[in-house]
């Protein structure tokens, strides 16, 4: 009682301590704790009003023996999601050049699921042998015919109306052969990949407007167009970069290829873009880089394309009218190069459908404000933040101007579109938003992300006087992008916020010397100086480069496929899929088509006898109708695996070029009886 | 001549005519018998579109549970997982218990509710006859499922993969109960309490019908007796 006594009379940051740790303990050991210790007095006298029951001493143990600071113990509290509970928000996080896109739970940082997307994912039974995922990932194949199996992500777009996330689709980007990807969040798989016809490479992809009628592609290397071939002499005359429009339809869930247009750019490098969206809607803005088109040539003593590309103080931000961009397409005014619409830059200089103003050089990012009232943008090599105020670019593009650049395109007067620049440290990159009149920006060579008050109507949200850095928080470790919940809409959630860090260095054990990149979870719900770092997850697959944390109520994911013969790749049944009763093996020549069903815990048929040289056409069913009832199906030999989840259909064919005997079987444990799921592929010699 | 032998023999089928001015005299001791027998036959209309009885279900891996509702006509729930599941320990799949049952009791049912009906008109002793069906109704659902459950938890495939650890089982037809992992229990929905509220209903309606009807039918009785006394004594 005296001990109890000594604590309950030491001061209120000891106090706040106990009563953190108690509720720490309260929540992480939960009713084993309260059963056992109900007999320990102190931590429960201390607790807060409001707390409920006993709360245990020995939660106060357990942050003793661990180290624990009360920061980390309100952390812990934070981000512990019970077994049974679901994260409230989720992250889509590209997934750099592994290809796919990563789903993270937050506040607890859990990995959810790694969607296949440009790269084979045997788990899924995604482009491993499947005819229906290697058809879709063919969309994304070069105009020779040649498979591409890998990409490189980098910005996931979730779809929009009315400027706010609406839980039905994701974009991303594939930067290296200028591919884009449509993923349907009914079952988080990717239903289409694009290859742009015209460029090489992209980077300032994917944006949707803001009702995601369109899918913006921004370019990133210059080239030739559609492949051709010019040396690099002729840089300045015959290299050329495109900006994207990919129509959407959403009923069918898919990019309508043959109602995209793309507008010409000269050869600077596009970077990010952003769509403009309520007062600034129709217009879309994209940074650049190399506006000194530098053609690099270190090993001939140019300078290398790091000081080239960097020479200048300005590169330029390209401000497109997709209103005038889309009058231009629909009035023909394009030629066509590849069989697709290519609007000329001369065209989008004479309709007013692009714009230069100048911007600090090598930027990262064009982020519009919540109400898009503003641009926010961030040369990395300067220590501002730049904010165009679309008033001033409407008013500045009325009043013409008769500067332009080699091409002939309109450039805005910096001094005329720019409402002010806020200082906020050495190499800001990406800014994101929150809904209490904050703007964050990653600072990459601080290491840290930035908080700062914006100005104009977003000044009364928040006590800090507008456009003034607020607090720099450190991160761990060259943070790129950061993503703030629903933090590119029109009505940011301001509670979360995820830096994106290239380098964990000593963040986790090192597991050899290629480590995991770094998500970092910031908690941003208190204003002022008041933001905290909460959780370190490493992304052991990849780099992701930006994200989008979306509330997680807004998707609807299907539990099981709304009937038993779906094929996911059109989202309906299968007209070849195979129910019970129909399953066997018929030959018609060489040709032999297999029909199976699968269900706990066998397949129909077990055996299977072809003979040498036939051509096999296999389809399976997975009949089930329950809950994460998934059966896998894998076939040595023919570099096959499925995964087939409850109700899904999927084929594969192949040509019996080996005779022998092969075992498949089911490769996802699903039942008591999983081992035994299985079957003999017999090949006559 | 011809018309007074048809109307003696519907007095002997029927039971005796009641006059009308016997009839608005006493509205409760006639009507109310009836409209207890009518509400009975439509309480048995309506409980067919009823779940009767039902399962749940409840394992580890199935946090939501499972469930088999059964109509008189059709089943409901989660059949094709139950049946997955019951394959396992050799289990014929649901639907092919009861199935002639299923086939003809809506019929079955409109039948008995006419029987009850038709009990209505007949004011002798033979109205409990017409309605012996619908009192016995709720039991013999009850006795069919019984059956049912009864001769699949027994004829399980001994070469079932489970076969080795199930023992021949009749899930109880109330209560709770316990299948390998699962956990049961049987709940009696609200068409079978319908189909017994009807069965109470169409007791008491007869014993009412009765107590309205018996004096009329002694009353001719007597003077039947007392006719054909008079006929002896006119012979």
């Amino acid at each position: 009682m005296r001990h109890k006594r000594n604590r309950r009379s030491s001061g209120t940051w000891s106090r706040l301590v106990l009563a953190i740790a108690a509720l720490t303990a309260f929540a992480m050991i939960g009713a084993v704790a309260c059963s056992s210790d109900a007999d320990e007095e102190p931590t429960a006298t201390s607790a807060p009003s409001g707390s409920e029951g006993q709360l245990p001493a020995s939660a106060l143990e357990i942050a003793a023996e661990r180290g624990l600071t009360t920061d980390n113990i309100t952390a812990a509290l934070k981000t512990y999601v019970p077994t049974g509970e679901h994260d409230e928000y989720m992250l889509f996080a590209s997934g750099g050049h592994s290809g796919q896109l990563l789903v993270y739970g937050i506040p607890s940082m859990r990995l959810l699921k790694v969607i296949g997307v440009f790269t084979p994912e045997p788990w899924q039974g995604w482009a491993v042998g499947s005819s229906e995922t290697e058809a879709i990932l063919d969309g994304g194949n070069l105009d020779s015919g040649k498979d591409i199996r890998w990409g490189d992500v980098h910005h996931p777009s979730l779809s929009e109306t009315a400027g706010d996330y609406d839980g039905q689709f994701v974009f991303v980007n594939e930067k290296a052969n200028g591919r884009v990807a449509v993923i349907d969040l009914r079952d988080f798989e990717t239903k289409q990949i694009v290859k742009n016809p015209l460029s090489l490479s992209n980077h300032g992809a994917t944006f949707v407007t803001p009702d995601t009628e369109w899918v913006i592609e921004g370019g990133q290397f210059a080239a030739p167009l559609a492949g051709g071939y010019a040396p690099i002499e002729e840089y300045n005359e015959k290299y050329r970069s495109v900006t994207t429009f990919w129509k959407f339809d959403r009923a069918s869930g898919r990019i309508l290829e043959d109602q995209s247009f793309a507008v010409e750019t000269p050869p600077y490098w596009q970077d990010l873009c952003d769509s403009g969206k309520l007062v600034s809607e129709g217009l879309v803005f994209c940074g650049s880089f190399n506006a000194e088109r530098a053609t690099g040539g270190i090993e001939d003593g140019n300078p290398p394309f790091e000081a080239g590309a960097s020479a200048g103080d300005m590169d330029f931000l390209h401000i497109f009218d997709l209103d005038k961009a889309i009058a231009a397409y629909d009035a023909g005014k394009y030629s066509v190069l590849n069989d697709f619409p290519l609007i000329s830059i001369e065209t989008a200089a004479a309709e007013g459908i692009l714009h230069l103003t100048p911007e600090p050089k090598s930027p990262h990012g064009a982020d519009v404000t919540p109400g898009g009232e503003y641009v926010v943008v961030s040369g990395k090599l300067d220590p501002h933040v730049t904010i165009y105020s679309v008033e001033k670019i409407k008013a500045a593009i009325a009043a013409g101007t008769e500067t332009t650049d080699d091409y002939g395109l309109p450039i805005l007067a910096f001094d005329d579109v720019v409402e002010v620049q806020v200082e906020v440290g050495l190499g800001p990159l990406h800014t994101q938003f929150d809904n209490k009149g904050y703007a964050y920006t990653s600072l990459f060579l601080d290491s840290t992300v930035a908080r700062w008050s914006l100005g104009g109507p977003y000044e009364s949200l928040n006590s800090d006087p507008g456009w003034s850095l607020v607090e720099a928080i450190p991160v761990h470790y060259n943070v790129g992008h950061i993503a703030a919940a629903e933090g590119d809409t029109v009505s940011p959630d301001g509670n979360y916020l995820v830096s994106l860090n290239k380098w964990a260095l000593d963040r986790f054990a090192v597991t050899g010397p290629l480590l995991p990149q770094n998500l970092q979870l910031i908690d941003i719900e208190q204003p002022g100086t008041e933001m905290q770092l909460l959780y370190d997850s490493p992304v052991g697959i990849g780099e992701p480069h930006y994200a989008q944390i979306i509330k997680a109520d807004k998707i609807n994911a299907w539990e099981v496929y709304p009937e038993v013969g779906w094929n996911p790749a059109t989202q309906s049944v299968d007209p070849n899929s195979v129910a019970v009763g129909e399953e066997g093996v018929t030959r018609d020549g060489n040709n032999v088509t297999v029909k199976t069903t699968a269900v706990r815990s066998h397949f129909t048929p077990e055996r299977v006898n072809v003979k040498k040289g036939d051509h096999v056409t296999w389809t399976i069913t997975n009949i089930e109708r329950a809950f994460d009832a998934t059966h896998g199906f894998a076939l040595p030999g023919q570099n096959i695996n499925l995964s087939l989840e409850p109700g899904e259909t999927q084929t594969f064919e192949f040509e019996a070029d080996e005779s022998g005997v092969f075992a498949f079987y089911c490769t996802e444990f699903c039942s008591a009886l999983h081992l035994e799921m299985a079957g003999y592929f017999l090949v006559e010699p | 001549m011809t018309r007074d032998r048809i109307d003696r023999l519907k007095v002997k089928v029927f039971g005796p005519h009641i006059p009308r001015e016997v009839l608005f005299k006493n509205p409760v001791r006639f009507l109310l018998p009836t409209a207890l027998l009518g509400v009975a036959a439509l309480l048995l209309l309506i409980s067919t579109f009823m779940p009767y009885w039902r399962m749940d279900l409840e394992a580890p891996q199935y946090p939501k549970g499972l469930e088999l509702t059964v109509y008189v006509d059709h089943l409901e729930g989660d059949i094709g997982e139950v049946d997955g599941l019951n394959h396992y320990i050799g289990m014929r799949p649901i639907s092919d218990a009861g199935e002639l049952e299923r086939s003809m009791s809506f019929l079955a049912i409109v039948v008995v509710a006419g029987l009850v009906i038709s009990s209505v008109f007949v004011h002798n002793p033979c109205a409990l006859v017409l309605s012996w069906p619908a009192i016995l109704y709720p039991v013999i659902f009850l006795a069919d499922l019984w059956f049912w459950m009864r001769k699949f938890g027994h004829d399980l495939d001994p070469l079932a993969p489970l076969s080795n650890i199930i023992e021949p089982f009749t899930p109880p037809l109330i209560g709770r109960g316990e299948i390998a992992q699962f956990e049961t229990n049987a709940i009696w929905e609200n068409g079978l309490y319908l189909a017994f509220v009807a069965s109470v209903l169409v007791i008491v309606g007869l014993v009412l019908h009765r107590r309205a009807y018996k004096p009329l039918l002694e009353e001719a009785k007597k003077h039947a007796e007392t006719a054909s006394a008079s006929a002896g004594a006119d012979g």
